[in-house]
This record gives structure tokens, C-alpha cells and sequence, in this order.
């Protein structure tokens, strides 16, 4: 079954979306991210979107679904790499992800995480 | 008149849309299609975006259906028009699917509002009962 891969660096998961995701293959991350959030004790969550060239209404539900129920489970969620025209798009569309953290990219949204994690 | 290179198809892309997969493809015929009307970046992400919202609409609301790309020349303008058909329940009341926030599916309903913002323009054309044909235009 086609999966997106989870990396484990300490107490943050790493996603890497780098494939045009068809609605089921979003959901999977958000359950298999759950799971992980979970069993790893994870603290912070990075969502590295920056090969995506399309965040649809579905996708930027699942982005906020999985910094709502990372909360829950007491992680922060950092969505990195949001392309410039991804971000206008979904703003006009009316998806501005109340909610979601981000940061420009991967070692951006770390810093985001440490500071979170020291205040 | 400036003259348009001669060799661009103007016959429709064709995609039936009957699975989450098949999303993605129109996503990506959507994609050539911005393409070959040389849109920007910003012109083409809006278009794909709008590609899936409408397809996913087919799929989830519709019982699926297809799609239909195709590139407009109209003089020196160029632009990309897109069809979709199903022939599920209808819309009862376009004015309150056109709506932020209503939906009667799993969505956001931001799908229909959201989607005729990305666009030049929109026309519903649905029957309950019969089935629904949004078509929406982006020009360049």
C-alpha cells in the first residue's frame, strides 16, 4: 500500500510530501501520523510541503487536521515550504489554515520547534 | 490580430473521473493544459486548484462523471476551459452550494465559492435528478 514515509529525528517527526497526493494517500498521513505522534512521544511535527505545486481545500484540511490532533496530543505542528503561488491560491480559495503553524523551511521550522519547546 | 502559433490542438482532454486517483489526473491534464495556454505559475496553480475542487465535486456529489479540457484561442487571447459533467442528484440551490462553508459532503464547502474565485468565470447548469455540467473559464 503506498504510504508517505515518517522520519524520526528525536522527539520530531519528519514529512516529507514530495508526490501529488490523491485523497486517500492524505488521510493515511494523517492516521499513520497519529499513530506516531503516539508511539514515539513525538513533541513537534514538520510537514516539508514544498514539492507540493497544489494544496487543494482537502489537502489544507488535512494540514489543519493534523495540527489539531497533534495539540491534542501535545505536538506542535510546523507546516514548512509553502510555495508563494500555493499560498495565494489558498487564501483566495478561502483556506487561510487558522491554526497552522509554518515557517519558510525545514531548519526554520525546527527553530519554530525548539522555541516552543524551551517557553 | 497577432498571429498564434498554428501546431496547438484545440481538441479537449478528456478525463472520466470515477476515483480519487482519477483527481489527480485531471489535476495534471489541467496542469498541461495551463501550460499550453501559457499561463504563470500563479495562473496555473489557481487553474489545477480549481481542477480538483470541481473534479472532486464530480466524484463525491456527482457519484463521479468526467472531465473536459480544453484550450481557448480567441484571437491574441488565450485561455483554458473545463468541463464537468455528472449525471448525479443535481444541486437544489446553487446560490447556498455557491456559499462558503455549506456542504453536504465530508468537505469544507469551500469547493463551488472557492473554486469560481480561482476562475474568469463559471455557469452551473443542474437538474435534480438528472445531473449537474459546471464549466469554468480561466483566460490568461
Amino acid at each position: 500500500m503506498e504510504r508517505i514515509p515518517i522520519l524520526r529525528m528525536g522527539r520530531t517527526l519528519l514529512v516529507t510530501i514530495q508526490v501529488d497526493m490523491h485523497d486517500q494517500l492524505a488521510v493515511r498521513l494523517l492516521d499513520d501520523l497519529t499513530g506516531m505522534i503516539v508511539s514515539t512521544s513525538a513533541s513537534g511535527v514538520i510537514i516539508d510541503i514544498s514539492a507540493l505545486d497544489m494544496v487543494d481545500s482537502f489537502i489544507g484540511r488535512m494540514l489543519a487536521d493534523v495540527a489539531g490532533t497533534a495539540r491534542i496530543l501535545d505536538a506542535t505542528t510546523v507546516v514548512v515550504g509553502i510555495q508563494p503561488a500555493v499560498a495565494i491560491t489558498l487564501v483566495e480559495l478561502g483556506m487561510a489554515l487558522p491554526g497552522v503553524k509554518t515557517a519558510l523551511d525545514v531548519e526554520r521550522g525546527m527553530e519554530l520547534l525548539d522555541g516552543t519547546a524551551r517557553s | 490580430m497577432v498571429p498564434l502559433a498554428v501546431d496547438v490542438s484545440r481538441e479537449a482532454i478528456r478525463v472520466d473521473i470515477s476515483s480519487n486517483e482519477d483527481v489527480v489526473v485531471v489535476r495534471q491534464k489541467a496542469r498541461e493544459q495551463a501550460q499550453r495556454a501559457g499561463f504563470s505559475l500563479l495562473e496555473t496553480t489557481k487553474l489545477v486548484t480549481a481542477a480538483s475542487e470541481l473534479a472532486r465535486n464530480a466524484l463525491e456529489h456527482g457519484g463521479g462523471g468526467s472531465a473536459e479540457l480544453e484550450l481557448l484561442l480567441d484571437g491574441a487571447r488565450r485561455g483554458v476551459r473545463m468541463k464537468f459533467l455528472d449525471d448525479g442528484p443535481g444541486i437544489a440551490d446553487v446560490d447556498q452550494a455557491l456559499t462558503d462553508g455549506f456542504t453536504t459532503g465530508k468537505g469544507l464547502g469551500l469547493g463551488l465559492g472557492g473554486s469560481r474565485r480561482l476562475v474568469s468565470d463559471m455557469k452551473i447548469e443542474t437538474v435534480v435528478g438528472v445531473g449537474t455540467t459546471i464549466t469554468v473559464v480561466k483566460w490568461k
